[in-house]
Parts: C-alpha cells; structure tokens; sequence
C-alpha cells in the first residue's frame, strides 16, 4: 500500500548570492507519480505543511524520460535526473537539493556552463570540410560505431561531476564526461585527424593526470557509459602524446 | 548590397535551427542563436527512430520518387507537392552529411549505413543510431555550431525566451525581442531577417509526447501579430505511447519497424499474463486488419483502430485503455543493439522489462503537422529553387519559420521518421535564400528608425509588467492542466462537431479566468512564472486555432477524422480505380457499366469531397478569434486519390 500524500524536503535558494533554505510541501501520491510531477503539484499550489504560501521551487527540465540531461538533481543524497526518480521507490520523506558542484542558480537550478565550455576547450566536434554534399561518409566497421554509440550518449547532465571528488566548484579539473568526448572523438576515423589537439587539451592542469582514480563517476552516470574504461583509455593515448612531444616539438 | 556581414537570429535550438545555424556561418553570415535552455536540450532530442532517405542500401528498388510519393499519400495529399518532392531528393546527402559530422548511425557487415523499416511505407528507409536518433543527430549539428561559436562565427543566448519580432512601418521583420530568462531583461535585437524553429505546440495539450518548452508560444505570437497559422487542426496522435502523470513518454515506431506487434487478447475477460496467453487466444488487430502494410500503417491509422478496439470493441487489457506492444519474441542482443535507448525508457518509468514482458501503451498527442504559414520558390522541375528569398518566409516579410513550427511538409499526416528529415531539410535548404532575401531589401536594418525597437520593446516590458501586476484567483498551471483536459476530451483522435463546439466555449471560458490568473512570483532574477503566463496566455489562442480549425473542416482527412463525414471507402476498392476513373472522365460521363456501383459511387464522392476540402486551413487573428479561410494545395506532381493500406 503506498502513501496518501509525499512529504518534499526541498533546498532552496532565491539567488546565486543569497543563503539557502529549506521548506517541506507535502503533495498527492498518484500513479506513475515522478519527482518532475511532485514539483508540478507544488507549482499548482505552493503551498508548504506550515500552511505557509511560497513562490513555487524552480526546477530546470525538458524531455522529461532522460534524454536531454536537463532535470538533475540530488534526490535523497544522491544524483540523479528527477524524471526518472520514481516516487515509489524512493525512501519517504524525500529530499531534493541542486547539485553542489555547480553554481545554484535559483532553488534546484544550477549553472552547467563549464561543462559546455569544456567541450570547446577538447574540440568535441568532426572537422567537416563543409556541410554541401560530397558524398558518403567514411566506411566503419558496426562494432566501432556500437563503442562509439555507448559514448556519445552523454547528455551532458553533470552526474559524473557531482560525483567525482576532484571535482570541485573553483577547480578547473576536465572530468570524466570531457574525457569521454575526447575518446568518442578520437574514434572517429575523420575526428583522428584532430587527435593530437584534443590530448595536448586533456594535458596538464585540470587534465587527465589529475583524475583520482575514484571510479564513483561511472556508477552515477544514468546512461551507463564505460566512463573509467574513457579516462583509463584516454589516459594512455595522452601518454605516448606526451612522449611523441618530447621528440616532435 | 551591404558592407557587413549579413545578420540573422534564430530562435530555437533544435534541428531546424542548428542546420540553418552552421549552413548560414559556412556562408559568411553572423548568426544569433536564441534558445530557452542550454543548447544540446531541444525537443529534438526525442526523437527515436530514425530518419527517412531512400538510399536503397538493401537492393529493393527504393527511389527519393518513391519515398515522395509514400509521404504524399501518408499526408493523405494535403502537403504541397513540390517540397516534399525536393525534401526526398535531398535526404540521401543529408544522411551522408550526418554521417561524415560523425553520428553513430548503426552500420552493415561491410560498414555502410543500415536502414530499418518504417510506418507507411514497405521499404527499408530509415537510417538510425540506436533508438536515439534525433539525440545523436542534434548532438552532432550541435558540435557543428559550437565549433562556429568557437571560431567567432556564430552567437548564442541560452536560456533567453523569443518574445516578438519587431516590425517596421512596412510591416516587414527587422528584428525581435528578448527576454533573459535569467536577468529578467527585456531587449531588442536587430537583424536582417528572424527565423522561428521553435518546434511544436504539444504543451496545448498539458499531457503529450512532448517536452516542456513545447508550448507554440513564438509561433502564436507571430500569428497574433499578423503571420497566416495553417491547418493548425492536424495534429498527430502517435499510436504507441507510455502512459505517465507529468508526460506521456513516447514508444517509438521503430519498436514496430524491427518487429513489434501490437494485440490485445480475444476476449475481453482474460486477465492472465499476457506470455500465458497461447498465439491462437491473440487479435492481432492491425495484422489482421492490414495483411499488406501490418503494423507499419501510418500513425494515423494505428492510432484510430487502437483506439476502437479499447473504446467499441472494448477489448483494452483487462477494461483499461491499453494494448500490447511485443517484442519478447525477439532475442536480447538484438533488442539491445537496435532499440536499447526507448526499451531501457520504458523500464526507467514502469519498472517491466520490455524484453520478457510485453509493453502496454496507449495513443498519445505527439506532433503537429500544421504550423505557421511559410511560402516557397518552385523551380521548372517540380523541385524547389533553392536560392529563392520566398522559401521558408511567412506571411510576415523578414520572419522565417524550419522544421516543426512551419506547416507544409507533412500534410493531414506526417510518416514516421520524417520529422528529423523536414527539420534538417528546411534548416539547409533556407540559408540560401535567406541570404538572397536580404539583398534584395531596399532598406537595411541600420535604416530603421531606433522608435521601432525601442517601441516594441517598450510593449513587451510593460506586457510583463502587468502580468507580474495579475493577483487574482487562478493558479496558470491548474488552468493550464484544464485547458489540456478540454483538448485531449475534445480535439483528439475522434472527433466530433458536438464536442468541438463545446470545446470552443470551454477554451472562451479559460479565456476570460485568464484575466483572475495570479502571478505566483513576482521576483526578478530566474522567475520562470510571468513567463508561463504569457505562454499560456499563447496556448488558449493555439487551442482556438486548432479547435476552430477542426469544428470547420467536415470532412475525414489524415489525422482529422470525424466518423460523420468518413466516405467508407468500399472494402474491395484499389485506388488506381479512381485514376482509371479520372482518366474515363475526360471523355465525358463515365459509364455506370465501367465500375461497381458502389464503388462509382464512392469515387465520385471522394471527388466532390477533394474539390470542397482538398485545401490549406488558413487562420488570421480577428477581433481576438481565429478567421479561417482556405487556400488551394499544389497538387501538381501526383493526382490525389484514396488512400488504402491493407
């Protein structure tokens, strides 16, 4: 028998620079009831177990089914996409906070702009000649297009991230869903070409070298890519980069 | 001609607006992009399947001719015909192009691209990446445009809302308004010209297949200011859907194109597991129903006979308003390889493994084939003259609108994995002509008196001034949620004029509890209310389109079907009938001998009926109504006819 109503305990935040603070709504349980659809029911009436009117919690989503990586959140001490988070199996009262390793927003919004902006720094992209038509695409055999298929799910949501201990707010450490791309890149038989720049990006500070080797950001991730097999990986390849550095420049 | 680069914005993020993004950058132009989030989290994303192009990579014969025709008749030949011709030719180099930036599209033995087969069409057609096709494919225009935005070619403002475009003494675009959703800043942008890919209008509905920025609200705006909305009451109703509280998680066609079967047991009484129940205690309905096509009829289709078999039939599994979706049949590795992403889904939200036990699911408001009004450059060859400044521009001189939110390419009924095509397609296919339009502009931008700007953007500020100032009554989500209700009991699969009239009134009501919504936050940094207000405020003008659209055409087409004007096509009726009997006609009366009676008598109806209806829904925001008119189809490359399945 499930519960008549769900008890939220909610961390919130009015501003990026202003203290946080939590307060507690209890909603209706319904069926297939989600994290998203709680937070729904309190936008329809914001109102907390105090009896107190509140301005409804913020909440970044989209897609909702875990496909545009938008929703995360930390649900019960851990993260996760709030869309999937199934009320019924979720231990009750249940706690929703931001992610902690990027900067809030507002309530359970956070700003993931260096996960974006450490996609340009690796170049993940194919360096395409132009987009007018000059026929087919390289040859490739299906089991590399399977290993590549694994990477490039990555939905850019920040789960390894908040996970991951070297991580932090004022660091500039790369992390694991970087070093997935550069792999997913660097498979590419037209993306190999640009192989070196994407391992000179991955060298030094922030890069490959400072990864802890804690293993957590592979048991979060909600799509299950081989993230460790990525940093073991790419840790190799930048490796002999550095070596054929030492010959070559 | 002008002594700087040429400026565009577009709005959206998805598809349609990265393709025209890179192409634009590629020829030298300056792009904006505006999106309501960060890139790489557009609805596109969603899409499952695939994308269609008749590359013929298994050896069946398949030709673009073909793949034209297939989406003609799957439209049920309400689409301008030139465009979809032009949009099937391009498909194969646009697969290509996908390709060369990367995607991981699954790949033969010899590792060539692999293509499954589709809804509406008997070839192996569409091209896939796993079950998340429309994923990988934004992901790769994405890198695309952020290698652009890395090399100062293009711009983007995340997390920024498109709120108007500005609109000079002429009536012609020249630019659009801003809002930071972050900020809370309102502002003018000015450009040359202003595209809309901002995607479809789902949010109408409250509970779809679509995502939450879903809400047609740019696309209302331009209707309100002005822009044609056309055949605004097609709206598909996709027939595999998981049923959920805040989204109906869509099940993609493709479970179907590499073998799922849709059934529901005999009897309506049998309440065992459903592997417990032996082949010959089985309908397959659609099998049976459609021995030629199965359960790869078009949605439209599938979607109407689900839905009578749980509601006259009642035959739903044990009373509920479910059928089964099967693939344990097939093995795992199979499974896993080719539709892991949706099957992985539908085990996330209801905890069954698709692989031992068969899904249940339900129809569900997917896509809208209608949208704004966009105009095009025919060439000499029933194709489309690329480098024509008409392509893609609405009604509105300067305002463009790709992929979802424009209308012309889908019909009364769009086919499965044509969406991701027709995105893609107007994305490309429109920069040229985009360019070319503002050569032709007598008046640049820099032109413009600065009053226009600063006019429009005054509108705006005060519009969200006085939303934040509403302190009534009505929550906008609950009256949102209504007016979702009053759409998916009204507007739906079946519809009728009863019920649409009542829908007409029940949306005037939510109108006027409109004016008692409260403004639940009145903050100024990351305040997403007095922007949901002013979108839903969008939403029950979109509701009108489509409901007004819908009480007016009486006639069944495609997705809109009204039982009280179906033509009941003769079982044993072929379609090349009617063009044997087109051809008769030219000499005159044709002869009762020549045909059956009935079937005489149906053609000459269909035909009467193509000559009332065979048309574009046009709407015109009237004294705050939809005025809907009609407009004729260019049907000049294939002869409409009947359509037929089994």
């Amino acid at each position: 028998m499930t519960e008549k109503n769900i008890t939220l305990k909610i961390k919130r935040q009015d501003t990026p620079s202003s203290s946080a603070y939590w307060q507690t709504f209890e909603v209706p349980n319904k069926p297939f009831a989600n994290i998203i659809s709680c937070l729904m029911e309190v936008q329809m009436s914001p109102t907390t177990v105090d009896g107190k009117t509140v301005h409804p919690v913020t909440w970044d989503s989209n897609c909702l089914e875990e496909v545009c990586g938008s929703c995360t959140m930390v649900i019960n001490g851990r993260v996760r996409q709030a869309c999937t988070a199934l009320v019924d199996n979720l231990e009750k009262p249940i706690t929703l906070e931001p992610m902690s390793k990027f900067p809030v927003v507002r309530d359970l919004q956070v700003n993931r702009e260096r996960m974006f902006e450490n996609l340009k720094k690796v170049k993940a992209w194919i360096e395409i000649d132009g987009s007018h038509d000059i026929g087919e695409g390289p040859i490739m055999p299906d089991q590399d297009r399977a290993k590549r298929y694994v990477m490039s799910e990555c939905m850019t949501c920040g789960c390894c991230l908040e996970a991951c201990p070297q991580f932090t707010l004022d660091n500039t450490f790369l992390g694991a869903s970087t070093f997935n791309q550069v792999r997913l890149f660097n498979l590419h038989p037209t993306g190999e070409m640009r192989k070196e720049d994407r391992l000179n990006a991955v060298m030094g500070e922030g890069g490959i070298a400072d990864c802890g080797n804690a293993q957590v950001c592979v048991e979060v991730c909600p799509k299950n890519i081989p993230l460790t097999e990525s940093i073991a990986d790419i840790g190799r390849q930048t490796t002999w980069q550095a070596i054929k550095n030492l010959f070559t420049k | 001609m002008m002594n700087r680069k040429k400026k565009i914005i577009i709005i959206g993020g998805g598809l349609a607006g990265l393709a025209l993004a890179m192409k634009f950058c590629e020829r030298n132009g300056e792009v904006t992009v505006v999106s309501y989030q960060s890139l790489k989290r557009s609805h596109s994303v969603c899409a499952q399947g695939g994308i269609n192009a008749a590359i013929d990579a298994k050896n069946e014969g398949d030709t673009p001719e073909k793949h034209f025709y297939d989406t003609i008749k799957g439209g049920d030949f309400l689409a301008h015909q030139p465009l979809v011709r032009d949009m099937c030719y391009q498909a194969p180099a646009i697969i290509h192009l996908m390709d060369r930036m990367g995607v991981a599209f699954n790949r033969t033995g010899e590792g060539h691209l692999d293509f499954r087969r589709f809804g509406g069409t008997l070839y192996n057609r569409t091209a896939f990446a796993g079950a998340t096709t429309g994923q990988q494919l934004v992901y790769a225009l994405d890198e695309q445009v952020r290698r652009h935005v890395h090399d100062g070619a293009a711009k983007t403002l995340e997390w920024h809302e498109y709120l108007g475009a500005v609109l000079d003494s002429e009536g012609i675009c020249r630019g659009a308004v801003i809002h930071d959703l972050r900020t809370d800043e309102i502002y003018a942008l000015q450009a040359d010209a202003v595209v809309l890919a901002t995607g479809g209008p789902g949010q109408v509905y409250a509970r779809s297949t679509n995502s939450v920025v879903n809400t047609g609200a740019a696309a209302t705006t331009a209707y309100m200011q002005g822009a044609k909305y056309a055949n605004g009451e097609f709206i598909q109703i996709h027939p595999t859907a998981i049923p959920g509280q805040d989204k109906l998680r869509l099940m993609s066609e493709s479970a179907r194109g590499e073998g799922g079967r849709i059934w529901v047991p005999r009897d309506a009484n049998d309440r065992r597991d459903p592997k417990k129940i032996p082949e010959s205690e089985r309908y397959y309905f659609l099998e049976e129903r459609y021995p030629l096509f199965k359960n790869l009829v078009p949605r439209d289709v599938a979607s109407r006979e689900i839905y009578d078999i749980v509601y006259n039939q009642n035959l739903g599994i044990s009373g509920d308003p479910m059928v089964y979706l099967d693939l344990t049949h097939k093995s795992r590795e199979f499974l896993d390889n080719r539709l892991g992403g949706i099957l992985d889904i539908y085990t996330k939200f209801t905890g069954v493994d698709p692989r031992e036990t068969p899904m249940k699911i339900f129809p569900a408001v997917h896509y809208s084939m209608g949208g704004l009004w966009t105009d095009y450059g025919p060439d000499n060859d029933g194709l489309i003259d690329h480098g024509s400044p008409r392509n893609q521009m609405t009604s509105i001189q300067g305002l463009f609108a790709a992929g979802e939110a424009d209308y012309q390419y889908h019909g009364a009924n769009r086919l499965g994995a044509n969406s991701l095509l027709s995105c893609i397609y107007t994305g490309l296919m429109m920069a040229r002509g985009i360019m070319n339009y503002t050569d032709s502009l007598e008046k640049s931008v820099e032109d413009i008196p600065s009053t226009v700007f600063d006019d429009t953007r005054a509108h705006w500020q005060n519009r969200f001034k006085d939303i934040k100032k509403m302190d009534g009554a009505e929550n906008p989500h609950k009256l949102h949620h209504e007016l979702g209700d009053i759409m998916l009991a009204n507007v739906l699969i079946v519809r009728d004029n009863k019920s649409l009239e009542k829908a007409v009134h029940a949306i005037n009501d939510i109108e006027t509890r409109f004016l008692d919504v409260k403004c639940l936050d009145t903050h100024d940094w990351a305040n997403p209310s007095p922007s949901f207000i002013n979108q839903l405020y969008c939403m029950i003008h979109l509701s009108k389109i489509i409901t007004k659209g819908a009480l007016m055409r009486d006639e069944f087409r495609g997705s809109h079907y009204k039982p009280d004007f179906d033509m009941n096509q003769p079982k044993d009726f072929d379609p090349h009938e009617y063009i044997d009997y087109l051809e008769q006609k030219q000499y005159g009366e044709v002869s009762v001998k020549k045909f059956p009676a009935d079937h005489l008598d149906y053609m000459k109806r269909f035909e009467a009926n193509n000559e009332k209806w065979l048309k574009t829904t046009v709407a015109q925001y009237k004294d705050n109504q939809p005025e809907i008119t009609y407009e004729e189809v260019n049907t000049s490359l294939v002869t409409p006819r009947p359509r037929k399945y089994d």
